[in-house]
C-alpha cells in the first residue's frame, strides 16, 4: 500500500457509458468533489454527472473573433487612408465595402485560432505526462474502456474507502494511481 | 447481399440501409480502423499506387522548376489570355476542397450521422486540394519568390497591399481556409492520435503519435471543452466555406469582362464547388473502402447520400448555367449576347457542350435508386463530374478572355506540354498525399465511430 502523499488517486474501470455515469453520480453523491472521468469518446451526460459548468472556450472564441474582425478592419483603414493613400479618380479613401471580405476572413481566423488554442490552453495541453498514465490498463481509455478516478486531493479521500466504494459500484479493475 | 434477402430496391432495405454495419463494439471499431495504420502490412497495391502518384509529383517538380528557370512563357498563356490553366486549375482544386468542409462542418451542425465515417478523409482531401490550389496562383505570378508582396508587412519601401482588390481578398480567403481546415482536421485527430499512441507497439510510432497527441487522456473535463471548441469550429467553418468560393468568384465577377460580370457567380460557384467536391469524395471513398474492406463503415447509405447531394448541387449548377444564358440574352447587352453565341458556336463550343453533357445531363441518372446503388456507376459518374467542373472553369476563363469587347483584342488559347505537366503533376501530389495519409493516420475518425456505436446501441434498447 502506497503512502498517501505518493498517490494521485484511486481509479476504477467500467465497460459501458451507463455504468460510468451511474458510478460518477454515486461518487459525487458520496461527497467526493475531486473526481474525474476518462472516456474514449465524449459521453453524453458525463459533464452533468461530474457537475461541470459552462466552460470558457466560447467567450475566448468571441474575443478572438472580435479582435480579428476589428483589428482586420482598422488595419485596412489605416493602410488605405493613413499609411498608403492612393487617390484613384477622387474616390473615397475609406472605401469600407471593399474591406469587408478581408475583415470577414480575419474574424473567422481570429475566432478559430482562439477557440483551438484556448481549448488546448484551458486543458493544459500539451502535457506529456500525467499520473493516470501510470495505470497499465489506462491504455484502454483511448479505445474501449471508461475510467473514474477519485483524486487524493479530495478532502474526504481515503484509499481503502474509495476502493470499497468503487467495488460497490461494480468497477472491473480498481487500481491505485501512483503520483510520480 | 446474399441470396434470400429482399431485392436491393425494396422499401424495406431502403429504410434499413444503415450508417454502420451490424455487430460492432468500441473495441472492434478501434481495432479495425487503427490496424490499417498500425499492424496491417503495407500492400503491394499501395506501393504501386504510391509509385505512380509519386512519379507524377516528380513531373510537377520538374514543371515548376522549368517554369522558375524560364518564366511563364513556357505556358500557353499570352495576352489576351493571361490566366489560362493556372486559374482554371486553381478554381477547380479550391472547389474540390469545399466538400470536405461541408461534410465536416455543415453536416455536423445538422447532426447528420452519416458524416461520421467520411469526414476525416474528406477533411484531408480538403487540405490537400487547398495545397494543390495554392500552388497555381503562386507560380502564376511568374516570380513566386516575390509572393510575399501580397502579405501586409511593414516594408522599407512603405508599400502596402491593395485591399480593394479581389486578388488580395483571395489571398486572405484561401489562407484562412487552409488554416481553419488544418485546425479542424487536427482537433478531430487528437483523440485518435492518442489511440494510436496507446496501441502502437513500435517505439518510434509511440513517440511520434505521442507527441502529436499532446498527452490527450480522454479526461471528461477535456472532452467538455473539446466539444465546445469543435462545435465552434464547425460553426465558423460553415460561413467560411461559403465565403471562400464567393471570394474566388469575385476574382471574376468584380471584373467587367463579358461572361464574368454577373451577380449569380457567388452562389453558383459555391454550389459548383460542393458538386465537384462530393464527386472527389466519391472518387476517393469508393477505392478506399474496397482496398481496406471498410464496406461496413462507408456503407451504401453514404454513397447514396453523397450521390443525392451531387444531384442537388448539380441541379443548382444547371440553374446557374440557365440563368447565365438567360440573363445575357435578356439584358440585350451586345457583348453579353455575343459571348453566349461564342459559347454555343465559337471555337471552344465543343468544350461548352461537353460541360453540359458532364455536369447537367449525365448526373440525371442519379435520380434512379439503382444507379445510386451501383458502385461502378457512381465511380464513373464522379469522374465525369470532376471533368465537367474542370471544363466549366475552362469555359469561363478562356471563352471570356478570348472574346472580349473589340475584335482586335481577340485571341486563341491552347495549353502547352508544361501546362498539362503542372496540372497532372498536382494530381500526383494530391494522390501522393492521400496515399501517405491513409498509411500513417486513421482515415476514419475512431472516436466518432465509437460515439456512433454508442448511439446505435442506445437505439436498439
Amino acid at each position: 500500500m502506497l503512502h498517501r502523499s505518493h498517490i494521485y488517486g484511486v481509479m476504477g474501470e467500467f465497460s459501458t457509458t451507463e455504468e460510468l455515469i451511474h458510478a460518477t453520480e454515486k461518487i459525487r453523491e458520496a461527497g467526493y468533489r475531486r473526481v474525474n472521468a476518462y472516456s474514449p469518446f465524449p459521453v453524453e451526460g458525463l459533464a452533468e454527472a461530474l457537475g461541470l459548468k459552462r466552460n470558457m472556450v466560447a467567450p475566448i472564441c468571441l474575443l478572438g473573433g472580435l479582435a480579428g474582425g476589428l483589428g482586420g478592419f482598422f488595419f485596412q483603414y489605416w493602410v488605405a487612408v493613413i499609411a498608403y493613400p492612393q487617390n484613384i479618380a477622387g474616390r473615397p479613401l475609406n472605401s469600407w465595402p471593399a474591406f469587408i471580405p478581408v475583415t470577414f476572413e480575419l474574424t473567422i481566423l481570429g475566432a478559430a485560432l482562439s477557440a483551438v488554442f484556448g481549448m488546448l490552453a484551458l486543458n493544459k495541453l500539451p502535457q506529456p505526462h500525467h499520473p493516470v498514465f501510470n495505470v497499465p490498463r489506462f491504455t484502454h481509455a483511448s479505445s474501449d474502456r471508461f475510467f473514474v478516478c477519485i483524486e487524493a486531493k479530495d478532502p474526504k479521500f481515503h484509499t481503502e474507502e474509495c476502493a470499497r466504494l468503487l467495488q460497490q459500484l461494480h468497477a472491473h479493475h480498481i487500481s491505485e494511481v501512483p503520483d510520480d | 447481399m446474399s441470396a434470400g434477402q429482399p431485392p436491393l430496391d425494396s422499401p424495406e432495405i431502403r429504410r434499413l440501409s444503415p450508417v454502420l454495419g451490424p455487430g460492432y463494439t468500441y473495441g472492434s471499431v478501434t481495432e479495425k480502423i487503427s490496424s490499417i495504420v498500425l499492424t496491417r502490412p503495407t500492400s503491394l497495391g499501395w506501393f504501386i499506387g504510391f509509385a505512380i502518384a509519386f512519379s507524377l509529383l516528380g513531373l510537377m517538380t520538374v514543371a515548376i522548376g522549368w517554369l522558375i528557370i524560364k518564366g511563364v512563357g513556357i505556358w500557353g498563356i499570352n495576352i489576351p489570355i493571361g490566366w489560362g490553366f493556372a486559374i482554371v486549375n486553381f478554381v477547380w482544386w479550391i472547389g474540390i476542397g469545399h466538400a470536405g468542409t461541408l461534410i465536416s462542418a455543415i453536416l455536423f451542425l445538422l447532426n447528420q450521422k452519416w458524416r461520421t465515417s467520411i469526414n476525416r478523409f474528406a477533411e484531408a482531401m480538403t487540405l490537400f486540394a487547398v495545397a494543390c490550389a495554392g500552388i497555381f496562383p503562386l507560380i502564376h505570378t511568374g516570380r513566386p519568390w516575390m509572393a510575399f508582396y501580397m502579405a501586409p508587412y511593414p516594408s522599407t519601401m512603405g508599400l502596402w497591399p491593395q485591399f480593394r482588390s479581389p486578388l488580395i481578398w483571395d489571398v486572405f480567403a484561401v489562407s484562412t481556409y487552409g488554416t481553419v481546415s488544418l485546425l479542424f482536421w487536427f482537433v478531430g485527430l487528437i483523440p485518435d492520435l492518442a489511440t494510436l499512441r496507446d496501441r502502437s507497439i513500435k517505439k518510434p510510432a509511440k513517440i511520434v503519435y505521442g507527441m502529436l497527441a499532446m498527452g490527450w487522456r480522454g479526461s471528461a473535463r477535456h472532452w467538455h471543452r473539446y466539444q465546445s471548441a469543435y462545435l465552434l469550429l464547425a460553426g465558423l467553418a460553415t460561413p467560411l466555406v461559403l465565403s471562400v468560393h464567393t471570394v474566388v468568384s469575385f476574382d471574376f465577377a468584380i471584373a467587367i469582362v463579358p461572361g464574368w460580370h454577373t451577380t449569380i457567380f457567388p452562389p453558383y460557384f459555391v454550389a459548383g464547388a460542393i458538386y465537384s467536391g462530393f464527386a472527389m469524395v466519391l472518387t476517393i471513398a469508393i477505392p478506399l473502402r474496397k482496398a481496406y474492406g471498410l464496406e461496413d463503415f462507408i456503407t451504401m447509405r453514404h454513397l447514396d447520400n453523397m450521390a443525392k447531394v451531387m444531384l442537388a448541387t448539380g441541379l443548382i449548377v444547371a440553374y446557374g448555367y440557365f440563368f447565365e444564358f438567360f440573363m445575357s440574352e435578356y439584358s440585350g447587352n451586345k457583348f453579353d449576347v455575343f459571348l453566349v453565341q461564342q459559347r454555343l458556336h465559337g471555337p471552344y463550343a465543343p468544350f461548352y457542350y461537353a460541360l453540359i453533357l458532364c455536369n447537367i445531363l449525365t448526373p440525371q441518372l442519379l435520380w434512379f435508386y439503382k444507379m445510386r446503388h451501383n458502385v461502378a456507376v457512381l465511380f464513373i459518374m464522379s469522374i465525369v463530374v470532376n471533368i465537367g467542373m474542370w471544363l466549366e472553369r475552362f469555359v469561363i476563363v478562356v471563352i471570356s478572355l478570348t472574346r472580349d469587347f473589340v475584335p482586335s483584342a481577340w485571341g486563341r488559347y491552347s495549353p502547352t506540354f508544361w501546362d498539362w505537366a503542372t496540372f497532372i503533376g498536382t494530381m500526383g501530389m494530391f494522390v501522393t498525399l492521400i496515399f501517405l495519409f491513409v498509411r500513417v493516420l486513421p482515415a476514419i475518425s475512431i472516436a466518432e465511430m465509437r460515439e456512433l456505436v454508442a448511439e446505435t446501441n442506445e437505439e436498439k434498447q
